[in-house]
């Protein structure tokens, strides 16, 4: 019997060591390797449609000019760019982003964009995890600071939109909601994002500037959530973004209020440090914010940024 | 002690072929996965350990909202464990003792749950039990009460993911419980109920015990279909597992504390359990 626990003792403790050596030479590996496609990279043959922006908004070129990753050839042509670009992107970009990966994978066949949606803070918090992201689009700058501060962006994150807040209501409105005010009467039920969301902290601003107290029946993680309680009908009321109201199509109805005026969120983006594909990183980053890409989300009901 | 015990089970087990043979021969290959296997067990408890900020536990985990959040968290899977009782053991002596048509497709039916990502389930139970589902229209048009984002759609949310364990649980434990006690009691003039309530149900009382601490943990840590079906608000709706995923947003160290008290929730069941579990 001491003899079988000796052995387990040992062997638990020989993969332990295996483990610990496993990922310090790991750690000690990947470092070149990430480095690898940057100077691999040459010039593209193909002359996209999505070819990055040269003197659109002062923004957007600042920061591509900034990114160390692709100030070289990003300026003259487009670098050959392939596989996987990992996009972690506020849940109210869902629609856009889809669609702006779908047209980034038509432009640079062999690239694949995956998208990933969820509530900024949820995402912020996965990447200062360590989670795998090439580009991080947040719906407010705190959330984007989060990531910023721990020190994971490349450069300085670009602002590529804004949005406002919208009341969505079931399409008839049956509670007849024509004001912030009317979201706070008791007797209908109301969604809101949690204060750590985004969106949650936008509407926060919005109702201490109409000076009303609201009382939620729920504090969703993203405003998608609060957006299918509505849909559902399992709400009177939700607080989303205007984009939100649009993607809904004919699900919901939209409710425009004066305070949305006071909490305007901005959108930032940037490439993560975290990422395997910089360089298409900060191609799809140059996309979003080329005119191009402002088109598809100006259609969507984001607002310049 | 050990020791004795395997020489007689392998003198019970390995005794038609190989009588002679006192210990039991071990591979000594099976030790690296099994060790492999023990670390990933061991290894996220222990990294939670270390990360504890103790300092601070005291202050984090004595907030009134963490105590709101674990009185709901308790006295919710407590509801539903009770539910779970009243409603499942009957199912279970349907499911263990009667031959009909279609006994195996319930039990899959049942035991659903027990396979269904909890966000998918809670969805289900908006379409069913929501204000605008199947069942949950007429509740509100009758009775004017609407489910979703109560207490009680916790409590519904937890009982519709934890029962099937303690079904599963008193079921296993009905087969292993000799019917002609039944009968017996049958031919001594024992009614159905009384004979259930007399002969059947204290022979089962250890499988109900664990069965109903099992539904009870399952039920504690509940989250996707909570999160789904009743929502997240603090008092009402925000249990413990709520709370930290919230708490990992912005106050890491609060997540891992909050973290560290359902660990101590599990081991303390653990520890209740060990007669039945860790010593079988």
């Amino acid at each position: 019997m001491n003899r079988n626990a000796a052995a387990v003792v040992v062997s638990t403790v020989i993969v332990a060591l295996g483990l610990a050596g496993c990922s310090s030479s790991k750690k000690a590996a990947s470092s070149p390797s990430s480095a690898a496609p940057a100077a691999t990279s040459t010039p593209a043959t193909s002359a996209s449609a999505v070819a990055p922006s040269t003197g659109t908004s002062s923004a957007p070129a600042a920061a591509s000019s900034s990114a160390p990753a692709s100030s070289a050839p990003a300026a003259v042509e487009t670098p050959s760019i392939s596989g996987t670009v990992v996009v972690f992107a506020a849940s109210s970009l869902m629609a856009t982003f889809t669609s702006l990966a779908t047209n980034f994978e038509q432009a640079h066949p062999g690239v694949k964009v995956v998208p990933s949606y969820g509530g900024s803070d949820t995402l912020a918090a996965q990447i200062t995890q360590g989670a795998p992201v090439d580009v991080f689009a947040a719906a407010s700058t705190t959330t984007m600071g989060t990531v910023t501060k721990a020190g994971d962006g490349v450069a300085t994150p670009t602002v590529f939109a804004k949005n406002q807040l919208e009341i969505a209501v079931s399409p008839s409105n049956p509670d007849h909601i024509a004001s912030l005010a009317d979201v706070t009467k008791s007797g209908v039920k109301l969604a809101l994002c949690a204060a750590t969301v985004p969106c949650g902290a936008a509407a926060t601003k919005a109702f201490a500037a109409a000076k009303l107290t609201p009382h939620p029946v729920t504090l969703e993680q993203d405003v998608a959530s609060v957006l299918t309680k509505v849909e559902l009908g399992e709400v009177d009321a939700g607080i989303v973004y205007q984009t939100d109201v649009k993607s809904a199509g004919s699900k919901v109805a939209g409710v425009n209020f004066a305070e949305a005026a006071s909490a305007i969120n901005t959108y930032p983006i940037v490439v993560v440090k975290t990422g395997k594909n910089l360089v298409a990183g900060q191609e799809f980053l140059n996309y979003v914010v080329s005119p191009a890409g402002q088109q598809i989300l100006q259609a969507a009901g984001f607002q310049q940024p | 002690m050990t020791d004795v015990a395997a020489d007689t089970a392998a003198n019970t087990t390995g005794g038609r072929t190989r009588g002679a043979d006192p210990r039991v021969r071990v591979p000594y290959a099976l030790f690296v996965p099994a060790a492999i296997g023990v670390l990933f067990l061991i290894l996220p408890i222990a990294g939670l350990l270390i990360r504890t900020p103790w300092h601070q536990l005291p202050s984090l985990i004595s907030s009134p909202d963490v105590r709101t959040a674990l009185r709901l968290s308790l006295e919710t899977a407590t509801a539903a464990t009770a539910i779970a009782i009243v409603v499942g053991v009957p199912i279970a002596w349907v499911l263990a003792r009667l031959e009909f048509r279609g006994r195996a497709l319930l039990r899959a039916l049942i035991t659903l749950p027990l396979v269904l990502p909890p966000v998918a389930g809670g969805i289900a139970l908006l379409l069913a039990y929501g204000r605008r589902g199947v069942v949950g229209s007429e509740i509100l048009r009758v009775f004017g009460v609407s489910l979703p984002f109560t207490t009680a759609a916790v409590v519904v949310a937890e009982t519709f993911v934890a029962m099937p364990f303690l079904i599963v649980s008193v079921e296993g434990s009905l087969r292993g419980v000799d019917v002609r006690y039944d009968h017996a009691a049958a031919t001594l003039g024992a009614s159905r109920l009384f004979t259930f309530v007399h002969v059947t149900l204290p022979m089962l009382g250890p499988g109900i015990a664990a069965g109903a601490v099992l539904c009870w943990a399952r039920a504690l840590g509940e989250f996707g279909a909570t999160i789904t079906f009743a929502g997240s608000y603090p008092g009402t709706t925000q249990t413990m597992p709520l709370q930290v995923y919230l708490a990992l947003q912005d106050n890491p160290d609060a997540a891992i504390a909050l973290s560290l008290v359902l660990l101590v929730v599990s081991v303390a069941i653990l520890a209740g359990l060990r007669d039945r579990w860790l010593r079988a």
